[in-house]
């Protein structure tokens, strides 16, 4: 035991050479944003060149890091101090490069890269190519930072510079007034949640007296912090998680978010910032799994969540909210898995669903640029004219669907797998329905990916013009995301793929992974797939029961998928109008009338006394002790208040001294 | 301990300025605004001087100077200062060049006008400074009277409602204070005095201290401003000429906080201890009130006028909260407030004398047609409602965090307030610099000018510097924060302990 632990503690002090300055791919990103800010219209390339060569630059150094890591090395390093106030607060800047960050570094650049390559070809035109060069940069180098910090603190900046990044990319075509309005509802709708994550954050700093995660995850390990103080805590920081990974209630934002560029679509709302939540809680996760029901909540809210997007993924007609609402589910996905105690197998869906999910996003890129519309109404046909787009969409369909031996079959399946087994160890009513809500999902996955390939590539080309096959920039990536779906997954293979000794919990000796394979399980799953895709095909490809759908013995539920629940009209009609027409108007009334409606009434009433104070003031100069006296004279006489007048006699004669000499050079 | 009086130099500087601008011809616009500008860039020199000779590690008052002025009625010329005054003054000397700059195009009556704006800069520093009651009061009115002419004269149509609303509310605040530091004066124990330092020990029924203190409390209560005392403010900053909105806001408004934090807190410890709760929750009302009317506002400087009640909530709360996070934040962001809205009214000014009109509706795509001016305004107001990585947050961290430590469930609508600001503020920006452009007039709004990119320039440096590294200011402000909070909070009454322990489950 002493021998494992002394292991333990030099295995951690051994540090690899690129694993010390892994703090240095964050920076490259936020060089180049500055850089590109500033000068970017006249570097090379109008600002994507030092984009590209950052990010390069800085997937290199994380692949180098990510080896280091996996030939046993280790970083934690306090770089500096923020802010302290001396012995009741510190706040540091610091590094935690373990194998997790190790695996978001590799996904945030990789996506990155590939995005900014992708991005030349598809913002070609755009008249703030230069800016969006920046932004993306400044994204990639906060969600960096985030992965990167040490403490909680630390991550909240991050967390809020991915936030502002979204916001300027979701309204980069601010033109429309739609954009611009997606783009507050998703700042505003995730700061809901952010404020929620600060007070977590107090709340653990309240109970354990750090920031720092590690020391945070120990302390709840050993009991040192514990108790309803600790749920709440957990609770709180969920809530942050719901926001940003677009969990049930706040999903809202995420469809709507969809107004940004498609390469934005890709890299933020699919592959790195909405995984934030995910990344947070499997940050935490050793204080989530003391903290009593917490990680019972978050399993039932990602079970209704992965449902409920599931759903609306298929009565989507605009392609890249099918995809929405495919992330949303994806990402309650992994949060379930987290819940029911998987942790390694969440984090392994992250990994791959971040490959199948950008290209699928920029697949649907490169369509809407070759038929300028993102409705699958005006497409169809295209597997005639883009053929690299096709067979790629496909093979991310695939992937998304969970078909053996792409990407997320693998990770789906340990997922369904870890639930399954919670539910038979103890923790069952909150496994059971993620079990159940998982199947059911990885049905409606594999349905509503069918529908959407089927109006996209078969039938007649419904749109105007000839499409054409997307430029070389932005078919590279693609090959590039689809060859990375199909192999990805092959690092979690049940019993010998490496993630599961990568990623780990400490104290654990299963992190939630599957040691040995059941075999029926994913027969069952594959089959699952292919039903759907059978069912999809007879439903949206022969048209069978289309036109039934919404007038059907169903159809009120259809309507009711149509109107997305009616959620967000409630938080317009319900929240939103309220406060902005009723609350802050009433307000505004109560102000303008009652508060200054007393003031001007009390006003005039009072203003012969006002006067007279104004009068005394102003032209104290002139008068005379008497004036004072015979002013204040009538309310009593008292001494207090001769008192008062000599001494702002004295007072006021100063000022006037001062005015004087000012006002006689003021009139020359 | 420097050789040279700075402190002195620095407040009086820009009175003596004004003998300069008097010999300048009142026909030659060009010079008085150079001779303004060159009063107030050496002045903003000379006080890096207080700030280079500032020992950080002490809460005692510095560099001032103390002699007899009336010894016969007890008055002194007595200065100093210490972390809660250092920023203040380093505040006013820093906006003040860039508020000349602001007022670029003023033409009508320019002389009366910088020497106004000079005078204003001498009493609001005086204040600041002053550690003799007496001398308090001058200053505290001489800074009164230059901007109630600059907004009755150089403001916009309401000018003259506006200045006197102004004029009477501070004034009638300020009758309550002086009857009070009447009071207290004569109270004191010993030898009659006006001294500050030695008031301190005045031994005072808890029955008195309640009156005094509501006494000095009106007075900045009015200034601060907290609701409902709060109307005069969305006037006067509406009506005012540029710069003054800018030193209205920037600094004025933080007298209020200044007084409450040197003078209402320590003079009357139990009193103000007493009156915790009745403060902290005419501060939350002020978070949640001042931005949910600034929501529906149509004039963008009444929007800002609203936020900064809402902020000026923020920074009341933190210092009544009783916690060194809170204090020390609430002292950070009384710094921070006067950058992000200092720099939100130069930026709307520009966009003013462009079009003329402060209706929010009157705009929409600027950002077309003045991209710079747009990126300027967002990177301003991310600051303002509180981004990490930018100055406010720092400051607001700290307050909410202290206010959680000791009042838990008083920071839920404090929370509110800070969705409301990133609502008000980013839907504001939403509806001036983006969506179509409607109206032809916003087509050829020009860009900044490299005068406006001067005067905003080192406003934008600094709140990335202190939102980075905040380590700086925190450290000169924490010792002097810490003596106010023991001050606030007797330690026989609360004991630490206690506090710590209340989550614990």
């Amino acid at each position: 035991m002493n021998d494992t632990l002394l292991l333990a503690a030099e295995a951690a002090t051994k540090e690899g050479f690129f694993t010390q300055y892994m703090w240095l791919v964050p920076l490259l990103p936020f060089l180049s944003f500055l850089a590109i800010a500033f000068f970017g219209r006249r570097l090379p390339g109008k600002g994507h060149s030092v984009g590209i060569a950052a990010i390069v630059i800085a997937w290199v150094l994380s692949m180098l890091g990510f080896i280091e890591l996996a030939s046993g090395n280790a970083a934690v390093q306090k770089l500096w101090t923020w802010f302290d106030l001396e012995a009741s607060l510190e706040l540091s800047f610091g590094m935690h490069f373990d194998f997790l960050a190790g695996i978001m570094f590799v996904v945030v650049t990789t996506i990155s890269m590939l995005v900014q390559i992708y991005s030349t070809g598809y913002m070609h035109d755009d008249k703030r190519y230069t800016w969006f060069y920046a932004v993306l940069s400044l994204f990639t180098a906060s969600m960096l930072f985030l992965v990167i910090a040490n403490n909680l603190m630390m991550m909240f900046v991050g967390w809020e510079g991915v936030g502002i990044c979204s916001y300027l990319l979701i309204g980069h075509y601010w033109e429309e007034k739609d954009n611009s309005s997606a783009a507050i509802k998703a700042f505003i709708t995730t700061r809901v949640g952010d404020v929620s994550l600060l007070f977590g954050i107090f709340a653990l700093f309240l109970l354990g007296g750090t920031f720092d995660i590690t020391e945070l995850n120990h302390l709840a390990e050993e009991g040192e912090i514990a108790g309803t103080g600790l749920t709440i805590a957990a609770l709180l920081l969920f809530g942050g998680a719901v926001g940003k990974s677009a969990q049930f209630p706040l999903y809202v934002w995420l469809p709507d978010a969809m107004a940004g560029p498609t390469p934005v679509s890709a890299l933020i709302h699919a592959a790195t910032m909405v995984v934030a939540g995910i990344y947070l809680v499997g940050r935490m996760f050793v204080v989530f799994e003391h903290a009593g029901a917490a990680l019972d909540i978050v399993a039932i809210i990602a079970a209704l969540t992965m449902l409920l997007a599931a759903v609306l993924a298929l009565v989507q007609d605009d392609i890249k909210k099918v995809l929405a609402y495919s992330t949303i589910s994806q990402l309650a996905y992994m949060m379930a898995a987290l819940g029911v105690g998987a942790y390694t197998a969440a984090i392994f869906h992250l990994f791959t669903h971040a490959f199948f999910k950008a290209l699928l996003f920029l697949g649907a890129g490169s369509l809407i640029h070759a038929v300028h519309s993102n409705n699958m109404s005006d497409m169809g046909g295209l597997r005639k004219f883009m053929p690299h787009t096709f067979k790629t969409f496909i093979i991310g369909s695939l992937a998304l669907a969970g078909i053996f031996p792409l990407a997320g079959f693998f990770s789906k399946d340990e997922i369904i797998g870890e639930a399954l087994r919670a539910a038979s160890e103890g923790r069952q009513v909150a496994a059971w329905i993620v079990l159940v809500s998982a199947l059911v999902t990885a049905f409606l996955t594999a349905l509503y990916m069918t529908r959407a390939c089927v109006k996209t590539f078969w039938g007649d080309y419904r749109g105007h013009g000839t499409p054409h096959e997307s430029p070389g920039s932005m078919v590279t990536p693609l090959w590039f995301l689809a060859g990375a779906s199909i192999v990805v997954g092959f690092l979690g293979f049940p019993v010998i793929g490496p993630f599961k000794e990568w990623i780990t919990v400490p104290g654990h000796e299963h992190a939630g992974f599957s040691t040995l394979y059941n075999i029926i399980l994913p027969i069952a799953s594959v089959a699952l797939a292919f039903g759907a895709i059978a069912l999809g095909v007879l439903l949206f490809h022969r048209n069978r029961f289309r036109y039934d759908a919404r007038s059907g013995p169903f159809g009120w539920a259809y309507r009711f998928a149509e109107h997305r629940y009616y959620l967000d009209d409630l938080y317009l009609k319900g929240i939103v109008r309220p406060v902005q027409y009723k609350l802050a108007r009433a307000a505004y009334w109560f102000n303008q009338h009652i508060l200054d409606g007393v003031v001007n009434g009390a006003g005039s009433g009072t203003l012969g006394a006002a006067r007279g104070a104004y009068y005394l003031d102003q032209h104290v100069v002139d008068s005379t002790i008497n004036g004072a006296a015979g002013l204040t004279g009538y309310s009593g006489g008292l001494l207090r208040y001769i008192q008062s007048g000599n001494v702002q006699r004295y007072a006021a004669v100063l000022f006037a001294a001062i005015a004087l000499f000012v006002g006689v050079f003021a009139l020359t | 301990m420097s050789e040279w009086p700075f402190l002195d130099i620095v407040v009086f500087l820009p009175l003596a300025g004004t003998l300069l601008i008097g010999l300048i011809p009142r026909a030659r616009v060009g010079a008085l605004r150079i001779g303004a500008l060159a009063v107030t860039v050496v002045t903003f020199l000379l006080s890096l001087g207080i700030l280079m000779n500032f020992d950080t590690g002490t809460a005692d008052f510095q560099l001032g100077t103390s002699v007899e002025w009336i010894p016969e009625w007890g008055i002194s010329y007595i200065t100093g200062v210490d972390g809660v005054s250092l920023w203040m003054v380093m505040l006013t000397t820093f906006l003040m060049p860039l508020s000349v700059l602001a007022s670029w195009s003023v033409e009508r009556r320019a002389k009366p006008y910088f020497i106004f704006l000079l005078t204003l800069e001498t009493g609001l520093l005086g204040v600041f400074v002053s550690l003799d009651l007496f001398l308090f009061y001058v200053f505290w009115e001489a800074s009164l009277v230059p901007m109630y002419l600059l907004i009755g004269i150089w403001g916009y149509r309401n000018r003259v409602y506006a200045a006197m609303k102004f004029f009477l509310f501070t004034l009638v605040g300020s009758l309550l204070m002086l009857v009070a530091i009447l009071f207290l004066y004569f109270s004191f124990p010993g030898s009659p005095t006006f001294n500050y330092q030695e008031l301190l020990g005045t031994p005072l029924s808890l029955g008195t201290q309640r009156l005094l203190f509501l006494g000095f409390f009106a007075s900045f209560a009015v200034k601060v401003p907290l609701v409902p005392l709060h109307t005069w403010l969305p006037d006067a900053h509406t009506e005012a000429p540029t710069a003054g909105s800018v030193m209205l806001a920037a600094v004025l408004l933080k007298l209020g906080a200044y007084g409450l934090i040197r003078f209402a807190i320590p003079l009357f410890p139990d009193a103000a201890r007493e009156l915790v709760p009745l403060v902290m929750t005419l501060a939350i009302i002020g978070i949640v009130y001042g931005a949910a009317v600034a929501i529906v506002q149509r004039d963008m400087k009444r929007l800002i006028a609203y936020s900064s009640i809402a902020h000026l909530g923020f920074i009341v709360l933190g210092v009544f909260v009783g916690s060194i996070q809170g204090m020390s934040g609430g002292i950070l962001q009384m710094l921070n407030h006067g950058l992000s809205t200092g720099a939100l009214f130069m930026l709307f000014g520009a966009l003013y004398e462009r079009r003329h009109t402060r209706r929010i509706a009157d705009y929409g795509g600027v950002a077309r047609s003045a991209p710079v001016l747009a990126g300027v305004f967002l990177f301003v107001a991310l600051s303002s409602l509180g981004l990490p990585g930018l100055n406010g947050f720092v400051g607001e961290f700290l307050v909410l965090l202290g206010t959680f430590f000791r009042y838990r469930w008083w920071v839920v609508p404090a929370a509110f307030g800070i969705i409301l600001a990133a609502i008000y503020l980013l839907w504001a920006y939403k509806r001036v610099f983006h969506g179509p452009i409607t109206n032809d007039a916003n087509l050829r709004i020009p860009d900044l000018r490299p005068r406006e990119m001067v005067m905003l320039a080192p406003i934008l440096v600094l709140i990335a510097f202190i939102g980075v590294y905040p380590k700086p200011f925190l450290d000169r402000i924490e010792p002097s924060a810490q003596k106010v909070v023991d001050q606030l909070r007797d330690s026989s009454a609360l004991p630490e302990a206690a506090v710590g322990d209340a989550d614990a489950p």
